[in-house]
């Protein structure tokens, strides 16, 4: 019930010793309503900014946080009011909404703002009033617009592939944006380039050229260069049908692509050259070929895929399709009245233009455009003067709907280019958001060189502490808890990939403890490498690490196990070997070096727990299951 | 001259668009009446202001805190200090969603309304719910004598008991258990009736009335009901 009626409830209740003398049973007892019923106020202390209220007035709206028991954990004992840490600015239209029980939406503020206070604070949206309601809902959608079109961009188009992405899907992605491979380039500004070529050569043909010698009269250079006209046709054609299959071929979703504009538009770019060929050299029918040609005129709008501005027009057109049409009606509407009139005015007139209403159509439509062309002129007073109307309104009518198309287009147009805007902020903010987190993973790693995950104590404090805060002492705290809760160790992403070379060198190595530097150079790092050569050596079990620890020096990375010795010391022996590795997109690798049981050197033991890079169950026996998984921070 | 027909037709047209357009510029005002204007000025909605907080302590048996919660309740819900009688039908329907209490509210409305100008100010609202809340017994009866007897004549006739019989079983609405059967409101008039009326003379005044639910231990009892409301 809303708040208003709560206010009325006791008079109701006071109303009804009306009903006593006439009931027919006993009423039943009242509620005790144990609370005191006098009215106290309440302080709210909303960031610095004091609020004062009636207790009642909370207590209008139960369901919401300040109306309900949820208000306690805000008190604050010694100051006796009620503590908010949020806007002040914006608590007052929420506390107005107690008030007055109306929600209004101030209209400079931050539409994300004020859901977030209005969620905090236990209210629903929907009671915004109806003063607010509509800019609410507009900003709302266009908020929500935005966002839509900000995730779709970020994931649509600039996002890697999937590495075992099929030529299909290739092919597809780079025909969609060409600008992901050198290849998809080439090809676009060739397709770009012939499009241009085949425009101007149905342009140039009709220009006529100097006669061949011993005619009079003026060829147009189609007829002179036939042949050669022919031959740029054929390649046009030839290119434009190859790049059509190969769209048709590579598209996800052959028969969506099939109805969709650009390829309906490419099929009637090529059509009429097979159409001419194939048909017979008749003269009936190559009138009928002749009209044909004029469809190659379409090609042109291949262009399309390659200007972007074309795209907005079309989109922009296709949205005011209401306003054309509203146009196009009304248009039609003056001109058939017009006509009429002006066929009439003008009927009496000897020799006059205005033969029949059709003609006079003619005549409305160049006046109305404000054209006139004048082959057609009214000789009456009484067309003159109905002609001048016609002009007048015709100005009137077509500078309608012209201002909404034109904000229509704007609109668009903005959109576009905040699209544009949005990506290349989007990708100087992952870049940011990358550094930072490798900024926590190298302050981490820093940490633990140091030494830092010993007990310090005593006079060793002072180099251990190193200006950390308390937040990144909790954090490094919870990272190394993390590491010894699954027995692998962070690392960064070199030193990964250092294993990664090792790794496959080591394996080879297998019962030889020496590492011959003349292991060639695996192009690739780990994972698929490392299965190759996982399937290669499943025979061979014998754990290669321990045969490294054995031989190899020690950096002391950590005290406790000897796993990372071998891992730092195999960065040590690595240098040597040119590192390779395909750049790996992820930010820091997390390499499982468990503590290799080097306690219990056994030939039986299958999987070698410490092969770096790998991070795998150490009871798997064999390499041939690929658990091979890379996981980056 | 010759004027042919289009022409007369051309020239008719050009004198409206002439006429249209000095219309507009406000020069020839042929057929615009005088009071339009007059129209356009729209008073502002009365106020009312109630009577001073002390009189009104004077007149009723509440404490001034609980006038002033009242008052800033009233005045929070009328800002203008009048209750209408569609606004109370409004609020008092939100009661009794199932039913329809448009009726009863009628009957309530009038009631309160003492002075019958068709709105309730503070007065009246503040005066009826102290006699409901804080009066005497002998009170209550008489604001209920009062209730029922909608031409306020003095006595309660067997169609004024129906018609507010009727419109309480209103409020219960379509769907009660056991289904209302139309003759309920008038069976339960005559049991009133019988009971209330000593003399048999079809009529209840406010003396049998009162001597009546004295008598009746329910109706003292249930009395007290409503005490603690505010």
């Amino acid at each position: 019930m809303a708040a208003g009626v709560a206010t009325w409830l006791p008079f109701a209740r006071a109303a009804a010793v009306g009903w006593l003398p006439l009931a027919k049973q006993n009423m039943p007892k009242p509620p005790v309503d144990k609370k005191t019923r006098s009215d106290e106020m309440l302080f709210v202390n909303v960031s610095g900014l004091r609020f004062q209220t009636w207790k009642n007035t909370l207590d209008r709206y139960p369901d919401t946080l300040l109306g309900s028991s949820e208000k306690e954990f805000f008190y604050n004992e010694d100051t006796q009011e009620y503590f908010f840490d949020r806007d002040p600015e914006m608590f007052r239209h929420i506390l107005n909404f107690y008030r007055t029980g109306k929600l209004h939406y101030p209209r400079h503020e931050c539409i994300q703002a004020f859901d977030e206070e209005l969620a905090f604070f236990g209210i629903v949206p929907e009671i915004i009033g109806d003063c607010c309601m509509e800019e609410y809902r507009d900003r709302k959608k266009e908020n929500q617009e935005r966002l839509a079109e900000d995730t779709e961009a970020e994931m649509a188009t600039d996002t890697p592939l999937p590495p075992n992405s099929t030529s299909r899907e290739r092919l597809w992605r780079a025909f969609e944006n060409p600008h992901t491979s050198t290849m998809a380039l080439v090809f676009y500004y060739v397709t770009g380039f012939f499009i241009a070529v085949s425009v101007i050569a149905n342009i140039v043909e009709t220009v006529p050229c100097r006669p061949p010698k011993g005619s009079k009269k003026d060829l147009p250079c189609g007829e002179k260069y036939s042949l050669a006209f022919f031959c740029m046709d054929t390649a046009c054609v030839l290119i434009f049908t190859f790049e059509y299959l190969m769209r048709l071929f590579a598209a996800p979703s052959r028969c969506k692509f099939m109805r969709s504009v650009m390829s309906v538009i490419d099929v009637v770019a090529i059509m009429p050259y097979y159409i001419g060929l194939v048909m017979p050299e008749n003269e009936d029918v190559s009138g009928a070929f002749v009209t044909l040609r004029v469809f190659r005129v379409f090609r042109i709008f291949k262009f399309s895929r390659h200007s972007q501005g074309l795209r907005i027009l079309g989109y922009t057109l296709k949205s005011c399709a209401s306003e054309l049409g509203f146009l196009l009606f009304s248009l039609t509407m003056a001109i058939i009245i017009f006509a009429t009139v002006m066929f009439y005015a003008e009927k009496g007139t000897k020799g006059t233009n205005f033969t029949s209403i059709p003609a006079a159509f003619w005549y409305t439509i160049v006046t109305m455009t404000t054209l006139g062309y004048g082959d057609m002129v009214p000789n009456t007073i009484a067309g003159k003067i109905f002609g001048s109307i016609c002009s007048l309104s015709g100005v009137l009518v077509i500078a309608l709907p012209v201002p909404v198309i034109v904000s229509n287009f704007s609109r668009i147009y903005h959109q576009n280019q905040r699209a544009d805007k949005m990506r290349a902020q989007q990708k100087v903010r992952l870049a940011r958001i990358r550094l930072a987190k490798k900024g926590t993973t190298n302050a981490f790693l820093q940490y633990k060189e140091d030494g830092g995950l010993q007990i310090c104590d005593g006079d060793s404090t002072a180099v251990c502490l190193k200006n950390r805060s308390s937040f990144e002492h909790q954090h490094h705290h919870l990272l190394h808890c993390l590491e010894k809760t699954t027995n692998h160790e962070f690392t960064d992403e070199m030193t990964y990939s250092e294993m990664c070379m090792t790794e496959s060198v080591g394996y080879r190595t297998s019962r030889s403890t020496s590492l011959s530097s003349q292991q060639g150079v695996s192009t690739s790092c780990c994972p698929r490498r490392a299965k190759r050569r996982a399937i290669r050596l499943a025979n061979s079990t014998v754990s290669v690490s321990r045969g490294s620890v054995q031989e190899l020096d020690t950096l002391q990375v950590q005290k406790s196990s000897a796993g990372p010795q071998s891992r730092s010391s195999l960065n040590a022996r690595t240098e040597e070997l040119k590192l390779n590795c395909e750049d790996r997109d992820f930010t820091a690798a997390i390499i499982s070096i468990p503590t290799p049981p080097a306690n219990t050197p056994d030939e039986s033991l299958p999987s070698s727990p410490a092969i770096p890079g790998i991070l795998r169950n150490s009871r798997s026996s064999t390499y041939t299951h690929e658990t091979v998984k890379i996981s980056s921070l | 001259m010759n004027i042919q027909g289009m022409e007369l037709f051309a020239i008719g047209v050009v004198v409206i668009l002439f006429v249209a357009v000095l219309k507009q510029f406000g020069i020839l005002e042929p057929m615009s009446l005088e009071d339009s204007s007059d129209s356009d000025l729209e008073l502002s909605t009365v106020r009312h202001q109630p009577e001073g907080l002390d009189q009104l302590q004077a007149q009723t048996k509440f404490t001034k805190k609980e006038l002033q919660s009242l008052y800033r309740g009233f005045k929070n819900e009328c800002p203008s200090g009048l209750v209408d009688e569609d606004t109370f039908k409004n609020i008092y329907s939100q009661f009794f969603p199932q039913g329809d209490a448009t009726t009863y509210a009628h009957f309530l409305f009038n009631a309160f309304d003492l002075d019958r100008n068709g709105s309730i100010r503070f007065e009246d609202f503040v005066i009826g719910l102290s006699v409901l809340l804080r009066g005497t017994v002998t009170e209550k009866l008489n604001w209920a004598f009062n209730l029922y007897d909608i031409n306020k004549d003095g006595y309660i006739t067997k169609e004024e008991m129906l018609l507010i019989m009727k419109s309480i079983y209103d409020m219960m609405g379509r769907y009660t258990y056991p289904s209302l059967r139309d003759e309920a409101p008038s069976e339960h008039v005559e049991k009133f009736f019988q009971k209330m009326d000593r003399n048999r003379d079809g009529v209840v005044t406010i003396e049998e009335f009162i001597e009546t639910c004295q008598k009746d231990e329910n109706i003292m009892s249930s009395m007290q009901l409503f005490e603690n409301v505010i």
